[in-house]
């Protein structure tokens, strides 16, 4: 069946018909097939487990992708040397899955790869991230590749280990939303910016047991990194997935990469297949959502869950529920004043929301010819050694180096503070990652969630502040 | 391999906080182990222990007798955020074997099935009831699909009909996706 064919269907359903190795029936989920796995060290080690207790075998080694991310230190080491890792867990996680892929010919991309790097970082990077695939991953950010047209699934362990035996995730299918940002965004609003006034508009359960598509002038006028941003917050709003469809943007972008086929003539085949993945006119969604994108302002957030963005300027709400003044006493924010100006501790720049080469771009900008805030510790942390590569080339790191930042190796460091990089009890954290619940940074660290450029200008300032008034470049 | 879930008759205990997310339940660091067992200590870790480790007497769950309490009512999107599976296995190992809410985040629910921790979607009236009566004894019929509340009003519950069959017989999905083998060949041939 062409994609094209019969009643108008949405980008989800036609990649999710082409899945399809099993229909679902009243008594069972669909089997839905896996074009992609990806795999890290802290979510696999239990499937492998499960795969040697019942002598199975990874079935598509060739699918499957590995790479060291969540627990690896981000400090530097001389070559021959050990990684210096917080723990020997964390050590002894990192080489079961060397120990995992090796037996089972999967590649992982570890410390010798120059594509090591956050998992959601290096599958678009490589191309391995394409128009139309289904891709997973034992990680609830794996929506992050849906900015490429392809329907990503963050999946437990269990599951982890079915699609390793058998390359197919049983799956109910979801419902669909579409979410359109009308009209462009005003300038110095960034992807971070549009997501979290989405994710407050719909709420941290807007979106369960939905797939969103995300669309309208605002969403397509992005680049492929700030499309990867919005996408990969959908589970942030509870959604399973987020998706937008592929455009000259996503051609552009993917044009050249290394899992991508390099023959024009097969280049311009993979294309037009790709082509077919977007939503029909009259394609129906079982929600819509309308945004005006031109009112979002840059945001932050004043609670602890992802839901509690609001304009950096804006007044803190009352709270409306117990949960919302348990937040209010945690993040220890006043109902009736805004963020702003509330005193910065530390800066986090990275994570697979906001650690590739534009964020750093925008960091930089901020920070060129700045310094840091006396008693700030600012932390910037690129998505992968190819954007550590890239941002030396282009002079970003003396930039951050200069301004008094650490700048260090890839991986997802105080995103989960699970590799040593956190923050300490009560400090205030402004943090281009995707979470602020209680405890994530560190225990008792709070966390504000922005966009690279308002957490660089928090790290100038030393408080929380509207990166407008950094945005003109410094004077020498 | 999760023990048979049939009927469950056991007292509640009730933590009235919306949003709940897997930070809560497991916090990160301690997510780098490399087994799915003895996660029960660190079940709401933050929550239970000072900064030296050691158990705060002030908090309920540490004095839980998790054999007579067995069933988690918690306040409305239970298990949000992140995908860790180490969340179920973590409530399970400390003594849960069913969790109530009026909504449950869509990833833990699926994990929480897989693990012998059997999610219950509870109808607005029925879950502020329990959250207004802590430490009832209620039971949990899988089969019929009801939770029956002593003085309560008891209420019928949906369970992912799959879910609910590897449940009761304590098998792992895999089985299934194994058995049809040929089905993902015949896949793989025709669009290769
Ligand atoms: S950067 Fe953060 S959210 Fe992204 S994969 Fe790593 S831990 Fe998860």
């Amino acid at each position: 069946m062409s994609p094209d064919s019969g009643r108008p269907r949405s980008l989800f359903e036609k990649v999710w018909d082409a899945h399809l190795v099993k229909a679902e029936t009243a008594d069972t989920p669909a089997m839905l097939y896996v074009d992609l796995h990806l795999v890290h060290e802290v979510t696999s080690p239990q499937a492998f487990s499960v795969l040697a207790e019942r002598g199975l075998k990874v079935r598509r080694p060739d699918r499957t992708l590995a790479t060291i991310d969540h627990a690896t230190p981000t400090l530097d080491f001389a070559p021959g040397e050990a990684p210096p890792y917080a723990t020997d867990a964390a050590r002894k996680q990192v080489e079961t899955l060397q120990a995992n892929a090796s037996a089972h010919g999967i590649t992982l991309h570890g410390w010798d790869s120059e594509h090591r790097g956050v998992v959601h970082v290096i599958g678009p990077e490589l191309g391995a991230t394409q128009p139309g695939m289904t891709i997973v991953c034992g990680d609830s950010h794996t929506a992050t590749h849906g900015a490429f047209g392809a329907l990503a699934f963050g999946i437990g362990t269990t599951e982890v280990g079915h699609v390793l035996a058998t390359q197919c995730l049983l799956q109910r299918k979801p419902k669909s939303m579409r979410i359109t940002l009308d009209g462009p965004t005003a300038p110095g609003v960034s992807a971070k910016d549009i997501i979290l006034a989405v994710i407050a508009e719909i709420g941290v359960d807007g979106g369960t047991g939905c797939v969103i598509e995300y669309a309208g002038e605002a969403i397509e006028a992005l680049d492929m990194e700030g499309r990867m941003t919005v996408c990969n917050m959908s589970i942030e709003a509870g959604a399973r997935a987020g998706m937008i469809a592929a455009d000259e943007t996503t051609f552009a972008w993917l044009k050249g990469r290394e899992h991508v086929p390099s023959d024009p003539h097969k280049w311009d085949m993979a294309v037009t297949h790709w082509s077919h993945f977007r939503s029909d006119p009259g394609a129906r969604f079982d929600h819509e959502v309308v945004i005006d994108a031109t009112r979002i302002r840059p945001m932050v957030t004043w609670g602890t869950a992802p839901d509690t963005g609001i304009a950096v300027d804006a007044p803190v709400p009352a709270a409306r529920s117990a949960s919302h003044a348990r937040a209010l006493g945690y993040m220890q924010f006043e109902a009736g004043k805004p963020v702003s100006g509330a005193k910065v501790d530390q800066v986090f720049i990275g994570s697979c929301t906001n650690s590739r080469i534009t964020d750093l771009r925008a960091a930089a900008a901020i920070m060129s010819g700045r310094r840091v805030a006396p008693g700030v510790r600012a932390l910037v942390v690129p998505g992968s050694v190819a954007v550590r590569k890239q941002a030396e080339a282009e002079g970003l790191d003396r930039i951050f180096i200069e301004a008094g930042a650490e700048w260090r190796q890839p991986g997802c460091s105080m995103c989960i503070a699970m590799n040593g990089d956190k923050g300490e009890p009560g400090q205030l954290i402004v943090s281009t990652s995707n979470r602020n619940f209680e405890g994530r940074q560190g225990p008792g660290a709070r966390t504000v969630l922005a966009s690279p450029a308002t957490a660089a200008a928090a790290a100038i300032a030393g408080h929380v502040i509207d990166p407008a008034t950094l945005m003109e470049p410094a004077h020498a | 391999m999760p023990e048979r879930f049939t009927t469950l008759t056991s007292r509640t205990f009730v933590i009235d906080q919306e949003d709940i997310d897997t930070d809560q339940i497991i916090p990160a660091r301690f997510l780098t182990t490399t087994s799915r067992d003895g996660l029960g200590d660190k079940a709401f870790h933050d929550w239970r222990y000072d900064s030296e480790g050691k158990p705060l007497e002030t908090v309920a769950l540490n004095a839980l007798d998790t054999e007579t309490h067995r069933i988690l009512v918690a306040g409305r999107n239970f298990g949000c955020g992140s995908s860790r599976e180490h969340a179920p296995w973590a409530l399970h190992d400390f003594g849960f074997r069913a969790v109530i809410s009026s909504e449950i985040a869509d990833i833990f629910r699926s994990n929480a099935a897989k693990n012998g921790l059997l999610p219950i979607l509870a109808p607005k009236e029925a879950h502020d009831w329990l959250l207004a009566h802590p430490d009832v004894e209620i039971t949990v019929d899988l089969a019929a699909q009801r939770v029956e509340m002593g003085n309560g009003p008891g209420f019928g519950f949906t369970i992912e009909p799959f879910a609910r069959h590897c449940l009761m017989e304590g098998t792992d999905p895999l089985g299934f996706l194994t058995a049809n083998e040929d089905a993902i060949t015949a896949y793989e041939t025709q669009t290769a």
